[in-house]
C-alpha cells in the first residue's frame, strides 16, 4: 500500500535497531539508522551482540512501533523465528523488518514465518522508508 | 650497518639484485614478441628503499603473488574437501575462514551460537576439528592464512598441535595468523578481551613466533575490513598503518627487537574499485611504512622496512543485483592490486552478495587472476606504472592524506601511536569516520551522483537472476554439537581443568609469556571457548558503545 511521505501531523514512528547475535556487520544498519533519522523517525539502535530478550526489552521500554535486524551471517532462518517468538511471547504486535544477506528463496520463509518486511544489499533510501512506514502502517 | 647502504640507491645496485636474482622460466616479451625490460625509470627501483615501486628488484619475474583462497563453511571436513579443491585448481595456499562463534571465543554449543554454526565460515571447537580441517595436507609445504583475532593464540595453538601430530615441527610451518586485534574495535568488532590485554596477548604471539616460528607472520594488520565497514581509501591505509606504528610500538615498550619482529609483520588490504586510487594506496602504503621503520622507530635490517601485503577485493562492491557483472568488477580490482605489486591475493566469488560462494563461483574467482598473472603481461615489468604523473600524484595524495592522520593520532596520544589508538577506539574517533564515510557512500548512490551498476542503472536483468546458491545444511549445527560433546566425553577432564587454571595464571602475570599454556591446553582437547574463558576470568570482555 502506497503511504504518503509527509506525514504531517502524525505521530512519529520509533524503530528499534540491533544486529541480534554474534554478525558483527553493522555498516549497514548504520546507514540504515542514518536513513531513518533523516526521514523524521526517532531511531534507538542498540549496537552489537544484542539477545531476542535484549531487544523485547527496549522495544518495550521504547515503546517502539518497529524493530529492525541487520543479518550478513545467514544465521536469519534460525535468529527471525526467534526474534518473532520472543515478542509473540512478550504480546508485543509490532513489526519486524529484516535487511541484510537473504537470498531469494528465503523471503518467503521469512514472510510466511511472520517477517513483515526484507530488505536486500543495495536497497535505495525511499524503500528502506517505504518499508517501515508501510510494516507500521500495516498493524495499525 | 655500514655508510654505504646509507647512500642513495643507483641503478647499477638494482641491476645486481637483480641479476641475483632467479627468475621463472618464461619469455619476458609481449604477446606479439617484443621484449621488454624487467623495470623501466631510475633509482630509486623496485627493491630499493623506500620501496614505493615493490619489494623486490624482479617484481613478478622471480615469483608470482600467492594465490591465496579464502574458504570455510560447515563442518571441517566439508571445508578440508575445499581446500584439497583449491589446491587441486592451482591455488598455492590456504586461507581460512571460521565462523562467528569461532571467531568471537563460543563453541557451537553456546546459546550465543543458535542459527550460526558453520555459517560464515568453519567451526572449529577443539583441536579434533583443526586434525579434520587439515586432514591430509601436508602442512611443510603448503603456507596457511588463519583469519582469526580475539581467539587467535588458541586457533595457533592449535594449528602447531597439528602439525607436530603430522610430523611438522613447528618452526617448519609457513603462514599467517590475522591476530590484528585494533581493527577489530574499529571495523570489524569480533574482539573479546579490552584492548589493551588484547595487546597483551598479540605482542605475546609475536614474541613467542619471533623465536620459534621463522616462517610465521603473527599478525596481518588488516585495512580489509576497515573498507569494507565504509572507510575511504586514505582512511583504510591511514588506520592500517597507524594500528601497525601501534603494534611496533607495543613490541618495543617490552624490549622485543624491531629488526627481528619487524621482518615478521604483514599487513592486508582491500582491492576496490577506483583503479588509480587504489594502485597509489598500495605504493603509498610502502613508502610510509619504510620511511616509518627506519626513522622513528629505528629499523635498520630493509627486510623489517618492507610492507609485505595480501589483497583482497572489495566484497562490498559485488552487487545482488545482475550478480554475473561482479566477475567484471572482481577482475579489475585483481589487476589493480597486481599493479599495485601485492604479495598474495584472494579473489572475490561473484555470489558473495548473496551467500558463501560455490565450488563453481570461488573456481572463477581463482581463473580470474590466474587470466591476470598469465595473459595480461603486467607481470613482465615490475611496477609499470612508476613514473606516470597521475600515479605518481596519486601515491603522494595518499601518503599526504594517512600523514595528517597519523599527526592527529600521534597528538591524542602525546607522541605515542599506540595512545592515540587506543584513544581514538575509546572516544569514538575510528568508528564515527568510518560511519561518515560509508553514508556519504550511500547518499550518493541514492542521489545518483555515483552510478553502480545493476544498482541505480541499467537494471534492465535484474528479474532474471537464478543464482545457484551454495546452501548450509541445517544439520551442521547438530552435527557439531554432536561431534563437540564426543570430544568432551573422551577427553581427560582433570588434564583440561588443570591446563586451564594454568592459562589464568598466566594471564594475570604480564611477564609470562601466554602461548606455551594455551598450546599445553589445546592438546588436552579443551575447547576454545574454555580456553577464552579462562582468559575472560582475568581479562574481562569488551562491550562497544552504540554509537549511529
Amino acid at each position: 500500500m502506497p503511504i504518503e511521505s509527509t506525514d504531517t501531523g502524525q505521530p512519529t514512528i520509533r524503530v528499534v535497531l540491533a544486529k541480534l547475535g554474534l554478525d558483527g556487520h553493522d555498516r549497514g544498519i548504520k546507514v540504515v539508522a542514518r536513513i531513518l533519522r533523516d526521514a523524521g523517525m526517532e531511531v534507538i539502535y542498540l549496537g552489537l551482540r544484542q539477545t531476542t530478550a535484549s531487544i523485547v526489552a527496549a522495544a518495550e521500554e521504547e515503546d517502539a512501533d518497529a524493530i529492525g535486524l541487520s543479518m550478513h551471517n545467514a544465521g536469519h532462518l534460525a535468529l527471525a523465528p526467534s526474534m518473532l517468538a520472543a515478542l509473540d511471547d512478550a504480546d508485543l504486535d509490532i513489526p519486524l523488518i529484516i535487511g541484510g544477506i537473504i537470498p531469494e528463496a528465503d523471503i518467503p520463509v521469512l514472510e510466511d514465518a511472520g517477517v513483515a518486511a526484507i530488505l536486500g544489499p543495495g536497497a535505495p533510501a525511499e524503500e528502506v522508508v517505504a518499508a517501515v512506514r508501510g510494516a507500521v502502517a500495516a498493524r495499525a | 650497518m655500514s655508510d654505504d647502504k646509507q647512500a642513495r640507491p643507483s641503478k647499477s645496485d638494482w641491476q645486481r639484485e637483480y641479476d641475483a636474482t632467479r627468475l621463472r622460466d618464461v619469455p619476458f616479451e609481449t604477446m606479439s614478441g617484443v621484449p621488454v625490460d624487467p623495470v623501466y625509470g631510475d633509482a630509486p627501483l623496485p627493491g630499493q628503499y623506500p620501496f614505493t615501486r615493490g619489494l623486490h628488484a624482479a617484481g613478478y619475474r622471480s615469483r608470482l603473488w600467492t594465490m591465496r583462497m579464502f574458504a570455510g563453511f560447515g563442518t571441517a571436513e566439508d571445508t578440508n574437501a575445499r581446500f584439497k579443491e583449491i589446491l587441486r585448481n592451482g591455488g598455492m595456499g590456504l586461507s581460512t575462514a571460521f565462523d562467528m562463534p569461532t571467531l568471537m571465543g563460543f563453541d557451537s554449543d553456546s546459546p550465543w551460537a543458535l542459527g550460526e554454526v558453520g555459517r560464515a565460515g568453519v567451526a572449529v571447537d577443539t583441536l579434533r576439528d583443526m586434525e579434520d580441517l587439515y586432514a591430509d595436507i601436508n602442512l611443510g609445504t603448503v603456507s596457511t592464512s588463519m583469519t582469526i583475532n580475539g581467539p587467535a593464540a588458541a586457533l595457533l595453538a592449535m594449528y602447531i598441535a597439528v602439525g607436530e601430530q603430522g610430523g611438522v615441527a613447528k618452526a617448519d610451518l609457513a603462514g599467517t595468523i590475522q591476530n590484528d586485534i585494533l581493527k577489530e574495535y574499529q571495523a570489524q568488532k569480533e574482539y573479546i578481551y579490552p584492548p589493551r590485554p588484547s595487546m597483551r596477548i598479540v605482542t605475546d604471539m609475536i614474541r613467542y613466533t619471533s623465536a620459534e616460528m621463522p616462517k610465521w607472520h603473527p599478525v596481518s594488520i588488516s585495512g580489509y575490513h576497515i573498507r569494507e565497514a565504509g572507510s575511504t581509501a586514505a582512511q583504510e591505509l591511514a588506520f592500517t598503518l597507524a594500528n601497525g606504528f601501534a603494534y611496533v610500538e607495543a613490541a618495543l615498550a617490552e624490549g622485543q627487537d624491531v629488526d627481528q619482529f619487524g621482518r615478521r609483520l604483514s599487513f592486508f588490504f582491500n582491492a576496490h574499485s577506483d583503479f588509480f586510487e587504489e594502485i597509489g594506496k598500495f605504493r603509498a602504503a610502502r613508502r610510509i611504512w619504510a620511511r616509518w621503520m627506519k626513522e622513528r622507530y629505528g629499523a635498520t635490517d630493509e627486510r623489517a622496512m618492507m610492507c609485505r601485503f595480501h589483497t583482497q577485493t572489495a566484497g562490498v562492491s559485488l552487487t545482488a543485483q545482475q550478480p554475473e557483472n561482479n566477475i567484471a568488477r572482481v577482475a579489475i580490482q585483481a589487476l589493480s592490486a597486481a599493479l599495485g605489486g601485492t604479495q598474495s591475493l584472494h579473489t572475490d566469488s561473484f555470489d558473495e552478495a548473496l551467500a558463501l560462494p560455490t565450488e563453481k563461483a570461488a573456481r572463477i574467482a581463482l581463473r580470474t587472476q590466474q587470466v591476470v598473472a598469465h595473459e595480461t603481461g603486467v607481470t613482465n615489468v615490475a611496477d609499470p606504472l612508476g613514473g606516470a604523473p597521475y600515479v605518481e600524484w596519486m601515491t603522494d595524495e595518499m601518503e599526504r592524506q594517512a600523514e595528517a592522520v597519523f599527526a592527529h593520532l600521534d597528538e591524542l596520544g602525546n607522541g605515542s601511536i599506540l595512545e592515540g589508538v587506543y584513544a581514538g577506539i575509546d572516544n569514538g574517533y575510528f568508528v564515527g569516520e568510518i560511519a561518515d564515510a560509508a553514508y556519504r557512500f550511500e547518499r550518493e548512490i541514492n542521489n545518483d551522483q555515483r552510478i553502480i551498476v545493476g544498482v541505480n542503472e541499467f537494471t534492465d536483468g535484474n528479474e532474471d537472476d537464478e543464482t545457484n546458491l551454495l546452501r548450509i545444511d541445517h544439520s551442521v549445527e547438530e552435527l557439531q554439537r554432536k561431534r563437540l560433546e564426543a570430544v568432551k566425553q573422551e577427553r581427560d577432564s582433570a588434564a583440561v581443568e588443570a591446563s586451564l587454571a594454568a592459562i589464568r595464571t598466566a594471564a594475570a602475570d604480564p611477564t609470562v609469556n601466554l602461548m606455551p599454556p594455551i598450546i599445553d591446553a589445546v592438546k588436552t582437547y579443551a575447547t576454545e571457548e574454555e580456553i577464552s574463558n579462562a582468559m575472560r576470568d582475568v581479562f574481562g570482555t569488551y562491550v562497544e558503545q552504540a554509537i549511529v
